[in-house]
């Protein structure tokens, strides 16, 4: 393999596995946020047991984001130093912001939260997880701006002298649709993890007979997260699918294997196409639906591969525009899929737990136990369909993925740093798993009620025990 | 104050950020199994870092972050370049962060047993490597001008070089003081005595270490008179350091440890300047703080959001500090020989 090919499958590699634990991280802060408000209000201890019990499955999980994410903002200097080059007047803004804005934010009061029990006045205690959420919500807005860029070049002149793109308004780069689109996007979707997530391991306790109290309660909350944000997702699904399909049409054909343009455009159940992918097999499609979600249309047009395979070759010059059909159709259907899976679960759990029963039926302790990985498939479904099928380009129209390659890096070297990364995820993967099994197997911890109405002085008692030590 | 230099200011004061926070970070991982014998003690040591050790890792994401928006040529080029010590620091802060927050999820001795070696390992190698980078940067590293673009043509091994090897000594002692000492003034009972002790036998090698390499810098790399007068404060500030230690003065011993690490990083950005990466072979194929930078209009909006942002963030993470100021003991350390995770609370 080329240092190229290896560059590409290490980022894959790092992006989609730092990918695992982000979602989860955003959607779980302010959910855990929201539990320890309710027992803050109420005094309800059930509340605060469950605050505890996610909260410990919360930052099993942050650690992991953390020291992943490291690796995201090296990579782009170290394997592809040419598209840093290239883009970094534009793209090193965002990341920056990003850094000093959401990173410190997240950091410094997860920090506060951890260890802040016995610590910190209850109040301020709550505000410092309320401002770690915060940040993680910022800190993601930065970043789907900067990909947004990638996908929809604003706001920049190309200087041929230096041979890079530069800057020229900063709010265009940060608030065009494209950005705010795919934040509206992405955040449901991280809500809908930890939904996903908070409701299988509550009904696992459930069926389990532990903790009722705090279980129905945390199920319901996970399984209405799942339920609302499900219908945001498909809004702002529907959104971007548009901008998509006027800004990167290529993309939209893609995902659909629409290879010829189309009037009334149907929406493809299952395509099989000819191994040399330029024209489908064998189709079951819904008449018009594709041209409805594309256009707002049943009879607009849609762009096929074929024709504007051609017309980019017409406008940038000979070289194969086409991204991998079949990992853009999958992905994209996997994507919808395995979402529409976990909410169809979801909403059979809520409706028998009205009368606090659960299902019964011998699918529903695997359905549960799937939940929490179901929005992680979609979500790395999703990204592997929206990335992939840019390709050939890293920033769409401007610069191809093959010139951003460092060139002073051999693939001895990219190769070396991709099989380390990779056992080593490997290794931390089973690591984290199995801790995190552990965890809910534990179960939530028993809550001493004695000490719980003492106000706690800012800085902490040294003469008592911590309540928390490394 | 032009642009680019008020950004070659900006992002000395982010490593000088990072090398004083994570400084002593790296050095408690260091000294972790030397000044803690018991559990409890290890825990009462690394609890010292616990709310504050990803907040301070956070300055080197923002110099990253901000080398790239400022000078991405500075950035591509030294990334791509330093590639395998960048790689080891990255496998290093991995492992490091994931022991940090693991170590007490499960209370089996084992299991902590590891997770403490991991932790030595992954902060002695960042505490070495960040000296041998710093060190090849001032140095000059083999830049060429390939394609119209300035490029890194050195070898791993190139960086390996004794001026190197000595930055990482440097770094490595420097910080494993530093961390003696944070640890003095954050613990007490037998682990403060012990850190008091290894900051004074490890700050004396690392005094040695320092005035040579500081005199290596100033007469070899540097061409401006003023930066003797900088090393000069590093070197007073350090002496002073040691000296508040050994009279048990421990907060004045980390004030001055902190500004002789700060004035460490001042001294090697102002022998840089106005390079940003020297070229070994060729002075046209030098990065400097204009061939390498934005264009203006992103200078200017990165010094909004810097001005405006900076210090709100030193104002909170201050006060993270102030409030986890006091002492830890360990007597305060919760039943030491059981985990978080203890399996045997697993019902029946």
């Amino acid at each position: 393999m080329s240092s190229l090919d290896l560059a590409r499958w290490q980022f894959a590699i790092t992006t989609v596995y730092h990918f695992i634990f982000v979602p989860i991280t955003i959607g779980m802060g302010f959910l855990v946020a929201s539990l320890q408000t309710a027992w803050y209000r109420t005094g309800n201890t059930k509340y605060l047991k469950a605050t505890k019990f996610f909260g410990k499955l919360f930052l099993i999980n942050f650690a992991m984001g953390v020291v992943t994410g490291i690796v995201q903002e090296f990579q782009f200097g170290m394997n592809w130093s040419s598209y840093s080059r290239f883009v970094g007047d534009i793209f090193g803004a965002p990341l920056a912001m990003e850094g000093l804005l959401a990173f410190f934010l997240e950091s410094t009061f997860l920090g506060m939260w951890i260890f802040g029990w016995d610590r910190l006045p209850k109040k301020i205690h709550l505000a410092s997880i309320w401002a770690a959420a915060m940040g993680t919500l910022f800190s993601a807005y930065f970043i789907l701006a900067a990909n947004a860029w990638m996908q929809h070049p604003v706001g920049y002149t190309y200087n041929a002298e230096r041979g890079r793109a530069e800057l020229t308004d900063i709010f265009e780069v940060l608030f065009q649709n494209t950005a705010v689109a795919t934040f509206l996007h992405t955040i449901p979707a991280a809500f809908f993890t930890a939904g996903a997530f908070m409701a299988g391991v509550s009904a696992w306790l459930l069926v389990k007979n532990r903790e009722k109290a705090m279980a129905t309660s945390t199920a319901k909350v996970g399984l209405v997260t799942v339920i609302i944000t499900f219908v945001l997702i498909a809004i702002t699904g529907d959104w971007t699918a548009r901008i998509m399909t006027e800004q990167q049409p290529m993309k939209m054909a893609a995902a659909e294997a629409l290879y010829e343009t189309t009037e009334r455009a149907p929406f493809s159940l299952l395509t099989i196409g000819t191994l040399d992918q330029s024209r489908p097999v064998f189709q079951i499609d819904i008449p018009g639906v594709l041209s409805f979600m594309s256009t707002g249309d049943v009879n607009g047009v849609v762009e096929g591969i074929n024709d504007l395979q051609a017309q980019y070759e017409q406008e940038f010059g000979p070289g194969d525009y086409t991204p991998n059909i079949p990992l853009a159709y999958w992905g994209f259907r996997l994507m919808i899929g395995f979402g529409a899976l976990a909410t169809l679960f979801a909403l059979i759990t809520l409706w028998r737990l009205r009368k606090n029963e659960l299902p019964k039926g011998r699918w529903f302790l695997p359905a549960m136990i799937s939940m929490p990985f179901l929005p992680i498939l979609a979500n790395s479904f999703g990204w592997i369909f929206t990335e992939t099928a840019r390709q050939p380009w890293a920033v769409f129209g401007l610069f191809k993925t093959e010139d951003g390659v460092s060139p002073s890096v051999g693939a001895a070297s990219v190769a070396f740093t991709m099989i380390v990364f990779t056992l080593l995820y490997g290794v931390l993967a089973v690591i984290e798993f199995k801790l995190m099994i552990r965890a809910i197997q534990i179960g939530p911890e028993v809550i001493d009620t004695s000490e719980l109405h003492e106000e706690v002085e800012l800085g902490g008692d040294s003469t008592k025990k911590l309540t928390m030590a490394y | 104050m032009e642009l680019t230099t008020f950004w070659f200011v900006i992002i000395a004061v982010l490593w000088i950020g990072y090398f004083v926070l994570e400084g002593f970070d790296f050095g408690v991982g260091v000294l972790l199994k030397t000044v803690a014998k018991t559990q409890a003690e290890r825990r009462a040591v690394l609890t010292t870092l616990g709310p504050l050790w990803d907040g301070n890792e956070v300055w080197l994401l923002v110099a990253g972050g901000a080398t790239f928006a400022a000078f991405p040529e500075w950035y591509a080029t030294l990334f791509s370049g330093f590639y395998l010590p960048l790689f080891f620091i990255l496998i290093a802060l991995i492992v490091r962060g994931v022991a940090m927050e693991y170590r007490s999820k499960y209370g089996d001795e084992k299991w902590r047993a590891r997770w403490d070696n991991a932790i030595v390992i992954a902060s002695f190698v960042p505490a070495l490597l960040w000296g041998v980078a710093f060190a090849n940067i001032v140095r000059g590293v083999p830049l060429e001008v390939r394609n119209n673009l300035i490029e890194y043509t050195g070898g791993f091994f190139n960086l390996l070089n004794p001026y190197g090897l000595l930055g990482g000594l440097v770094t490595l002692s420097v910080f494993v003081t530093h961390g003696a000492i944070f640890l003095a003034l954050k613990t007490d009972g037998a682990i403060r005595e012990r850190a008091r002790t290894m900051a004074t036998k490890v700050g004396l090698f690392a005094a040695v270490v320092t005035v040579a390499f500081l005199a290596i810098t100033v007469t070899a790399y540097n061409d401006k008179l003023e930066v003797y007068g900088l090393a000069a404060i590093v070197a007073v500030a350090w002496l002073a350091a040691l000296g508040a230690n050994l009279r048990g003065r421990e907060g004045y011993a980390f004030f001055y440890s902190s500004i002789a690490l700060a004035f460490a990083v001042i001294t090697l950005f102002s022998a840089l300047y106005p390079n940003v990466m020297p070229s070994s072979l060729l002075e046209t194929a030098s990065l400097t703080i204009n061939n390498a930078s934005s264009t203006t209009y992103t200078l200017k909006v990165m010094t909004y959001v810097a001005v405006v942002l900076t210090p709100i963030v030193l104002l909170y993470q201050g006060w993270t500090y102030w409030v986890f100021r006091k002492r830890i003991s360990a007597a305060q350390i919760p039943s030491p020989e059981s985990g978080v995770l203890d399996f045997s609370k697993l019902p029946k």
